[in-house]
């Protein structure tokens, strides 16, 4: 059985914002299969006493002291910006969403 | 629609059980952002306050705030909760333009700090609201819409986003699920807002401003039958002030009910309320939280709070609100319903400040509670957003003290502080009020008011004391209220020879 469906992939597609054709919905949801499969190959030879990893280095508590550092000007900031206006970052509209 | 009458909100709560559930976003009162060192003030320039860790730029990498984590937990420990011996950030994905990075660092099944209780009275019985947890996130950016005539979503052709916002630290704090309070149901979500908002000021971590977004609340509201399983409940968000937190659960539980009543079935969504009319309009109906794909932060190591830390941060509570408020009626000498009218005033601390301001506890509480109350309560406003401070009120009561106003010129005076025209005492100078001392003066439109007056003047010479009072108002007309009344009265009496 696969590891995952199409309507899955149609369904993160959304969620990215991605135009996906229903050609590529197949292509991809055989992709992410192969990845999926091969990721859970990893399962079988993990032990029950080791719990899941989000971080491989055993650290904890790295902080910053919470003193203010000069970040970037308004111009640099915008620098990169595909389009701005007053100073602001400029996006095409969101449709019927908001958060 | 059915065409019978709406029923009204007595009927609804007689009928139906609200259950209620608030959710409560606090922005910190950092010096630097949560994960970056950018700075935090309010009202900066569009986009000043920003770096490459707070614009998601590739490469960057976040550090979270000490003092953040501190607070959060100190906010943890005023509730009650216990502090999670280790957890973890956790990235809450979804596409809007108000994270630059695509997703907003939160914490998703392991909070900072969970289960825990706030106590909180209303209408002098105490209700203890659980806490389900507290955690640690980053707020989002401010987004402008244009292109349309509102500057609402409908009818934008485009966002402008500022992200000086983008990245200050912001707790969330959610209680559980809150049911059994019926027709109380919006006065305990206000006294709890309310007395949340106390508690994180005590402790110095916030300004809590509803009016400048450093307190948001999202109000959860359901209705159930009597016996029944918890109904379908919405999510109100955009409540920005004590009132309408009152206002919006009263208005969903009304809305509800008509829904039910018809029929008809909720539908899990958010809500959006509107501060002008008082209701609530469908916004999007909520994504699952599984949309949001959470998982665990790779570029944050997870906190493990030292117990010896903890403990310390236990140890050095401030005394929290309600023990203060007790000894505050107690040095003030209020009885406990005057007390009570104080706090569903939101006087408390106006008041407490107005007395540290040189004013008398009683002086201080006349006109907050009287004159202040009523405008605030004409005008929809919190009684901390009136217009006057505890300063102005303090040097109005120190003007009748010491004379210079009376009652009612004062009364006049603090209008024009409501107004915004300035001081006591600059509204005093500029429109000429004060009280006529000059005894000149005075004595001329007492004997003009005789003059004019022969038979009253008569009346009150053949011992008619009583009848001097249309004396004293004549005077008081001609001096256009300048006058203490009871200097007026005396020289009346003085001049026809009677004694007072």
């Amino acid at each position: 059985m696969a590891a995952i469906s199409r309507e899955e992939v149609a369904h993160l597609a959304r969620l990215s914002r991605l135009a996906v054709t229903d050609e590529e919905l197949d292509t991809f949801a055989g992709q992410l299969d192969v990845i999926l499969q091969a990721v859970a190959r990893v399962g079988e030879v993990t032990a029950g006493d080791i719990p899941p990893t989000s971080h491989s280095v055993p650290l904890t508590n790295v902080f910053r002291d919470d003193v203010v550092r000069p970040g970037l000007n308004r111009e640099d900031a915008l620098a990169g910006a595909p389009d701005a206006e007053d100073g602001r970052f400029r996006v095409p509209r969101i449709l019927d969403e908001e958060v | 629609m059915s065409t019978t009458a709406l029923p009204t909100y007595d009927d609804v709560v007689e009928r139906y059980e609200p259950v209620i559930g608030l959710e409560t976003h606090v922005e910190l009162g950092t010096n630097t952002k949560m994960f970056c060192a950018c700075p935090t003030g309010f009202g900066a320039e569009p986009n000043t306050q920003v770096c490459p860790v707070c614009l998601g730029l590739p490469g960057s990498l976040p550090v979270a705030n000490r003092a953040a984590i501190e607070a959060t937990i100190r906010i943890g420990l005023a509730l009650n909760c216990s502090i999670a011996e280790w957890c973890r950030f956790a990235r809450k994905n979804y596409f809007y333009p108000d994270m630059p990075k695509n997703f907003q660092t939160s914490q998703y099944d392991e909070p900072l700090c969970f289960d825990g209780w706030l106590d909180v009275e209303v209408d002098g019985e105490m209700v203890r609201i659980g806490i389900e947890r507290v955690h640690l996130e980053e707020d989002t950016g401010k987004t402008l819409h244009v292109g349309g005539a509102t500057g609402r979503i409908h009818g934008a052709t485009e966002s402008l986003v500022d992200y000086n916002r983008a990245g200050i630290p912001l707790v969330e704090i959610v209680t559980k699920p809150i049911p059994g309070t019926g027709a109380k149901a919006p006065v305990v979500a206000r006294a709890y807002v309310t007395e949340l908002r106390d508690v994180i000021r005590s402790l110095g971590v916030s300004d809590v401003r509803m009016e400048q977004g450093s307190l948001r609340c999202d109000v959860n509201t359901s209705l159930n039958l009597p016996g029944e399983d918890w109904g379908t409940r919405t999510e109100t968000k955009n409540v920005n002030s004590l009132r309408s937190v009152e206002r919006a659960v009263r208005s969903e539980i009304l809305r509800q009910a008509a829904v039910l009543d018809s029929g008809g079935r909720i539908v899990q969504e958010t809500r959006h309320f509107h501060e002008d009319t008082g209701d609530t309009t469908s916004g999007r109906s909520k994504e699952t939280a599984t949309d949001y794909r959470y998982f665990p932060e790779p570029d944050l190591v997870p906190i493990a709070p030292d117990p010896a830390w903890v403990a310390e941060l236990k140890s050095a509570l401030p005394e929290l609100p309600r023990v203060h408020r007790t000894r505050l009626q107690e040095r003030w000498g209020l009885t406990d319903l005057d007390m009570q009218s104080v706090v569903n005033a939101g006087a408390v601390e106006l008041i407490e400040e107005t007395v540290a301001a040189g004013a008398t506890p009683a002086g201080a509480r006349k006109w907050w509670l009287g004159e202040l109350a009523r405008r605030a309560n004409e005008t929809g406003v919190e009684l901390a957003a009136v217009g006057a401070t505890p300063a102005h009120v303090a040097e109005l009561q120190r003007l009748v003290d010491e004379g210079k106003l009376n009652d009612k010129l004062a009364r006049t005076v603090l209008e024009g502080v409501v107004a915004g025209e300035g001081t006591p005492s600059e509204i005093m100078a500029a429109r000429g009020l004060e009280v006529v001392s000059d005894t000149g003066a005075l004595t001329a439109a007492v004997d003009e008011a005789i003059a004019a007056n022969p038979a009253i003047a008569d009346k009150v010479r053949d011992g008619k004391v009583a009848a001097a009072g249309a004396l004293v108002g004549a005077v008081m007309k001609t001096t256009r209220g300048q006058a203490d009344a009871k200097t007026v009265r005396e020289l009346i009496l003085a001049r026809l020879g009677v004694q007072g």
